[in-house]
Order: C-alpha cells, then structure tokens, then sequence
C-alpha cells in the first residue's frame, strides 16, 4: 500500500508465469501487463463508475511504459508478469501514488529491478509550483498538472505528463521540483521495503 | 581505492548503492552502472573478499542446472513430460532420460500420468526452456505423502548446514522427507509426524533470517505431540 496525502494506492503482483492467450507471447521476452482501476466509492465526490473506461486504459498503458526501463524481463521469454493497482482512496496523482505502489509490489515479488521508480504529480496555480498537488487544487481554472515518475539514482524520466498550458521556463522549474521530490518519496519507499524484511 | 557503502548483512533494496569502484566485482542479482555496484533485488548482501553477494529475501525460483527439484507431470506426448516445477514456463523431461529404458511408442502415461509428483534434476537451462533428467540415485516417483510449498529462497534454511536441519526435522519425526530446490517439499510418514513435521519446516521458513534457528526448532520437535 501506498498513499500520499490523501491518494491511496494498492498493488499486486502476479508472475511471472505463462501467458494465456499464447499468441500474446514474446519469445524474446516476458511481458508486463498493468492494470489501474478507481474502486467505486474511492472518489471524494461521485461514484465511479466500476469497470474499465478510456482513462483507466490509458494510465495503465503510461504505468506500464514508466516501469517497463527498470525491468530486465528476457529471463523470462514467454511469461507475463501482471500487475494490479487499485485506488481506495483518490485525491489527485493517483497515477504517481499507483506507480510508487507498483514498484514497491514489483521490488517485494523479488523481480530483478535496475532502480525504484518514484513518481510525483506537480502543479502549477497561478505561477505558483505546488507539489503533490489535490484534487481541490487540480480543479481551479487554469491549473497545470505534472505527473512525473523518475529513476532516483540516474535522475531518468520514465513518465512526464502535462493537463493545462505553461510556459516553458515554468515547466522547466516544476519537473526540477519533481525530481527533489521523487528523491524524498524514494527514501520512504526504501525505509517502507528495509522494514518489512527487519526481525 | 574502492569504497564500500554497506554493512555485511545489511538489507538492500533495488536501485540502492552498494559500492564504488573498480575494486569489487557484481555477483548474482547486482550490476555495475559506470563506477557503482547496484543491487537489483531485495536481499542480504555479503562481501566475499572482492566480491559483493546478494542473498535474495523473495520471489519465485530461477531454475538452476544441477538442481533437484520437486514437480508435477501437467502434460505429455509420444516422447516428453511437461512438469510444473513452479517456474513460468513447464520443464520438459524427455522419455530418454528417465532412469529404466522406455521402449519407443510406450504409454508414457503407464510410468507419470497427468498430476503424478516427480523427483529430477535440472538438466539444462536455455532462456526458459528447462530440460529434466532422471538419471541417478534418488530421482524417482513421489509415492504416498503430503507435498508442500515454501519460497525458494528460503530453501538453504530448511536443509541447513550440510543437511544438518533436514535431518533433525527427520530423525524426530521419523518421516521421509525430500525438499526441492524450487521449493516444493515431500513428506511422508506417520499423519501425526507429518503434520508435526510440516509445522517445523513452516516455523523455519517464518524465522528463516533469525539466528539461532536449529535450537528453535529442537525446542519445537521435543515437545510432546
């Protein structure tokens, strides 16, 4: 589990084992297959909606590719490893919150992983940089939104999204603030696996 | 000079520095990245004169040649078995490497039929095709008993030192026991004993990175049934 703020973020791990159907196989190398779902009473307002819909697919296809670059999966050609995310609680960022869940779920499945990925959503409002920022905040007008998910030890980006209009300069400055942050997020992350292996 | 940024037998978590510089070398489950050894698993590491080990604290197990493992038949056809040996991909074991000679077009379902539990040794390992092989002492059909599953890692811990703590679980039972390096393990004697015996080896497995586990386990395994 992981949650920041008020996002709560859970992740499973399957694999790797066979994939079924086969002519989804790679014979070169296994495969990763993620899967992002808002659990219905997990908003602060409405419903969701249970059930797969356009934005899930798509977070769970920039999940994949943002943890894809760790993973070395040709030990494993013709395997799938599946992953789950599911958000219990959703106040913004719930892609940064689903893929720093995931890579905790990946590191204690014990797959072999070149780093952790941390991910972080920045914002700006009104020239101002906030970082992690809120469902309340993501909704004024004018509001930026950054999700970013970066490989702490080399500084590499594995995900960088942008809602609303800036200026370059300002976008500059926020993916800088994101990369500070993923490296606090890291350290918890670290801590957070460390403890569950201690006596 | 090198640098060491770790404790033996510290816990380590990927993408975590372990050291730097030219003068340690990666084993298993660490790389090197420019002048940095990287761990790539969660585990204990150890350092080996110039080497960095990396003992890993989870996951599924990584077929091995020389292995003994535990699997089950899933399928066959005219020459082959299909065994699960709890890696993503099933093991093959030809008709040629079993112990006893099988005349060609046998019914291979007469000697491992679909669900049968087999002892065998990992012949071969090419990118996730595994190979079986049959031949020599010990390598045989599971008869009658209770078949267990641990985590591979924690396999080392079960046998013990030279098989020490394998056969105490077995002298004070009194049950046969085989254990696969893929973590499956057979037991099979008296109900009592097995049940007794299947609660030491999940004891080992809880406590498997504790000290002072044999004497654990002694404690447990003398007291009254």
């Amino acid at each position: 589990m992981f949650k920041i703020w008020n996002t709560t973020a859970y992740a499973a791990v399957y694999g790797p084992r066979e994939l079924h159907p086969k002519f989804l196989q790679n014979p070169e190398t296994g495969i990763l297959r993620c899967s992002y779902n808002m659990i219905a009473f997990s908003g602060s307002g409405e419903r969701v909606r249970p059930g797969g819909n356009r934005r899930s697919k798509e977070i769970s296809l920039v999940t994949e590719k943002a943890l894809l670059p760790v993973l070395d999966l040709s030990q494993y050609p013709n395997a799938v490893i599946d992953v789950f995310i599911e958000l219990i609680e959703t106040d913004a960022g719930t892609r940064c919150a689903g893929i720093c869940a995931a890579a905790l779920a990946l590191a204690d499945a014990g797959i072999p992983m070149k780093d952790l990925p941390a991910a972080i959503s920045v914002g700006i409002i009104e020239d101002q940089i906030i970082v992690d920022i809120d469902a309340n905040e993501d909704c004024d007008i004018g509001a930026v939104d950054v999700p970013v998910c970066v490989l702490p030890r080399t500084g590499e980006i594995t995900l960088l999204q942008m809602d609303g209009i800036t200026t370059l300069d300002l976008l500059k400055k926020v993916i800088d603030k994101a990369i500070v942050a993923t490296k606090e997020v890291n350290k918890i992350q670290q801590e957070a696996l460390k403890k569950r292996y201690q006596a | 000079m090198g640098e060491l940024h770790i404790q033996p037998k510290d816990i380590v978590v990927p993408g975590q520095i372990l050291a730097t510089g030219m003068d340690y070398l990666p084993t298993y489950d660490t790389f090197r990245d420019g002048d940095h050894i990287i761990a790539a698993r969660v585990g204990l590491v150890n350092v080996d004169g110039r080497l960095i080990k990396l003992i890993p604290l989870n996951g599924r197990y990584f077929p091995k040649q020389g292995d003994q493992v535990i699997g089950r038949v899933v399928d066959m056809n005219f020459s082959n078995w299909y065994v699960d040996i709890n890696f993503a991909n099933d093991a093959v074991l030809s008709s040629r490497d079993t112990a006893e000679f099988i005349d060609r077009g046998a019914d291979l379902s007469k000697i491992f039929c679909h669900g049968d539990y087999i002892v065998a040794e990992i012949a071969k390992v090419t990118r996730g095709t595994v190979e079986l092989n049959m031949r020599g002492p010990g390598f045989r059909k599971l008869g009658p008993g209770k078949i267990i599953k641990v985590n591979s890692t924690k396999v080392p811990r079960i046998i013990g030192k030279q098989g020490s703590m394998i056969t105490l679980i077995k002298e004070k039972t009194g049950c046969k026991i085989t254990v696969g390096q893929n973590g499956l393990v057979w037991v099979s004697g008296e109900p009592a004993a097995e049940i007794k015996a299947i609660h030491a080896i999940n004891l080992i497995e809880q406590k498997a990175h504790l000290e002072g586990l044999t004497d654990e386990v002694t404690k447990f395994l003398g007291a009254p049934a």
